[in-house]
């Protein structure tokens, strides 16, 4: 199994790694880039803790080759603030909530959140629930996180 | 589910190729045989070589060929092989004419399984719960199969000869799906019955029906989850072929389907739930089919 050279952008910026062909997307950007926001939850597809958005895209890192990211546009969790830092409106608006208990489920449903807001901008309770069903939190604190995805919709929509 | 394996890493090792042409891809599966295999989505290749129940030498990606993605209509509809569910989902043909499917892949347990997993995928990998096969049964879906040395077109219900195993040869490809166009009082619906909605099939059923007046011309019925293959229940097609439509007829065909199913219990339904929850979804998806096909819009 022989080292391949990987070539994608990462969070805007270009990245040239080296990997196995069995290596996972996941353990590429937690381990090689140490971006230690995207999580390592079931490693199966059910928990949607490892969300990452490919080509825009919300997909799952652990089902993910990373050979197959060659070319693409990968965006983490630690890619969604700004210049300077400032957050993403669905950041505040779980800061707003208090809509984080252990922070583990966050980044994934951040993740979700924002692909939602960005194909349904101001999506209604029933589309961010059926939206995000596939990122669990263990803490179940769903109802500040589906109302932090209303108030960014809404909030967005306004500032149109 | 409980897993000795360690799902973090994927152990096996292997070969990765990413072609840029279906004849390349061709090529390379005929080479390798039996010890390749094509990755569409990885939904459940990736899964199956994790829990290492799967360790080919060889992967060959399908990424790179365009042609095998998106949704064409002329006579009836061809969907790629690796059209996303999320894409069939979404597409507004297979919405208002083919009901069916549409809320087969609406029904797929999360969003992120919907962007990454391929209407390909789905067939090939054969599972007796694969959410797309009851509902493309039901449309007389036919399934076009390619290799090097040229083509087939296989009716779905011929494709699956087991749970995991259907007719693909090794090294041949499934390019498309096909759909004839529905007739005048067509009408079909999808239901699925599982945990929670975010997870894989109890028990699913699709339903077609053609509706002259109140009179069943043609009838589909099919179940997955209940047998080792998804399954078409003709003995309940029958029963309603020819006769009036309505909620008497629907009920007795549904229990015709409960008895014809073979279902086993797992981690996720025992058989006794399944034929009973099997009854009542044939007989809602005929009950929905039955209006739509009488509205004469969403197919
Ligand atoms: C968490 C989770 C939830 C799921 N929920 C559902 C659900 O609700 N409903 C459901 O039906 N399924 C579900 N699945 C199963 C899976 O996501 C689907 O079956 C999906 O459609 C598979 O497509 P894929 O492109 O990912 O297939 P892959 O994993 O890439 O391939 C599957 C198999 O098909 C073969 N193959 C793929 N494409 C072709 C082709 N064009 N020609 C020949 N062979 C091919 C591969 O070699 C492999 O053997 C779930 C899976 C996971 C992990
Ligand atoms: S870690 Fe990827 S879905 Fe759970
Ligand atoms: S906040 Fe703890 S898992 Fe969601």
């Amino acid at each position: 199994m022989n080292d391949r050279r990987v070539r994608f952008t990462l969070n805007g910026e270009p990245r040239e790694v080296s990997v196995k062909p069995n290596d996972l997307l996941l353990n590429v950007i937690r381990d090689d880039e140490k971006l230690t926001g995207t999580k390592y939850g079931c490693g199966i597809g059910e928990c949607g803790a490892c969300t990452v958005h490919i080509d825009g895209r919300p997909v799952l890192a652990c089902l993910e080759l990373a050979v197959a990211a060659e070319g693409r546009e990968i965006v983490t969790i630690e890619g969604l603030a700004g210049n300077g830092g400032a957050l993403d409106p669905l950041q505040e608006a779980f800061l707003d909530n208090g809509a984080v208990q252990c922070g583990f489920c966050t980044p994934g449903m951040i993740m979700m959140g924002r692909a939602l807001l960005d194909e349904t901008p101001e999506p209604s309770e029933a589309e961010v629930r059926d939206y995000l069903r596939g990122t669990l939190c263990r803490c179940t604190g769903y109802a500040s996180i589906v109302q932090s995805v209303i108030d960014a919709g809404a909030k967005e929509a306004a500032a149109d | 589910m409980y897993m000795a394996t360690n799902t973090h890493i994927l152990v096996p090792e292997f070969d990765y190729r990413r072609p840029g042409s279906l004849s390349e891809v061709l090529a390379l599966a005929a080479e390798h045989g039996d010890r390749a295999r094509l990755i569409a989505g990885g939904t459940d290749l990736l899964v199956q070589m994790k829990m290492e129940r799967d360790a080919p030498s060889l992967v060959i990606s399908l990424a790179g060929i365009e042609e095998l993605r998106g949704i064409a209509s002329g006579d009836g509809l061809t969907i790629g092989a690796m059209t996303t569910i999320r894409d069939v989902a979404g597409s507004a043909t297979v919405r208002r004419q083919y009901a069916a499917l549409h809320e087969a892949c609406q029904a797929f347990s999360t969003v992120q399984i919907m962007v990454m997993g391929t209407l390909g995928g789905n067939l090939c990998n054969a599972s007796p719960a694969a959410d797309t096969a009851p509902a493309l049964l039901v449309l007389d879906a036919r399934v076009d199969l390619v290799t090097g040395e040229g083509g087939r077109s296989v009716a779905l219900g011929d494709f699956f000869t087991g749970p995991g195993r259907t007719v693909l040869a090794g090294g041949e490809v499934m390019q498309s799906v096909t759909l004839p166009e529905p007739g005048a009082g067509t009408g079909s619906a999808f239901l699925k019955i599982s945990r929670v909605v975010a997870d894989i099939a109890q028990v699913c059923a699709a339903v077609r029906l053609v509706r002259d007046g109140d009179t069943i011309t043609d009838c589909r019925i099919a179940l997955g989850s209940v047998a080792p293959t998804p399954l078409r229940i003709g003995r309940a097609e029958a029963s309603l072929t020819g006769g009036n439509g309505g909620l008497e007829a629907f009920e007795r065909a549904a229990r015709i389907a409960a008895e014809e199913i073979r279902p086993i219990s797992d981690v996720r339904a025992t058989a006794a739930y399944r034929r009973h929850a099997a009854g009542v979804i044939v007989r809602d998806a005929l009950t929905t089919a039955w209006r739509r096909a009488g509205e004469g819009g969403g197919k």
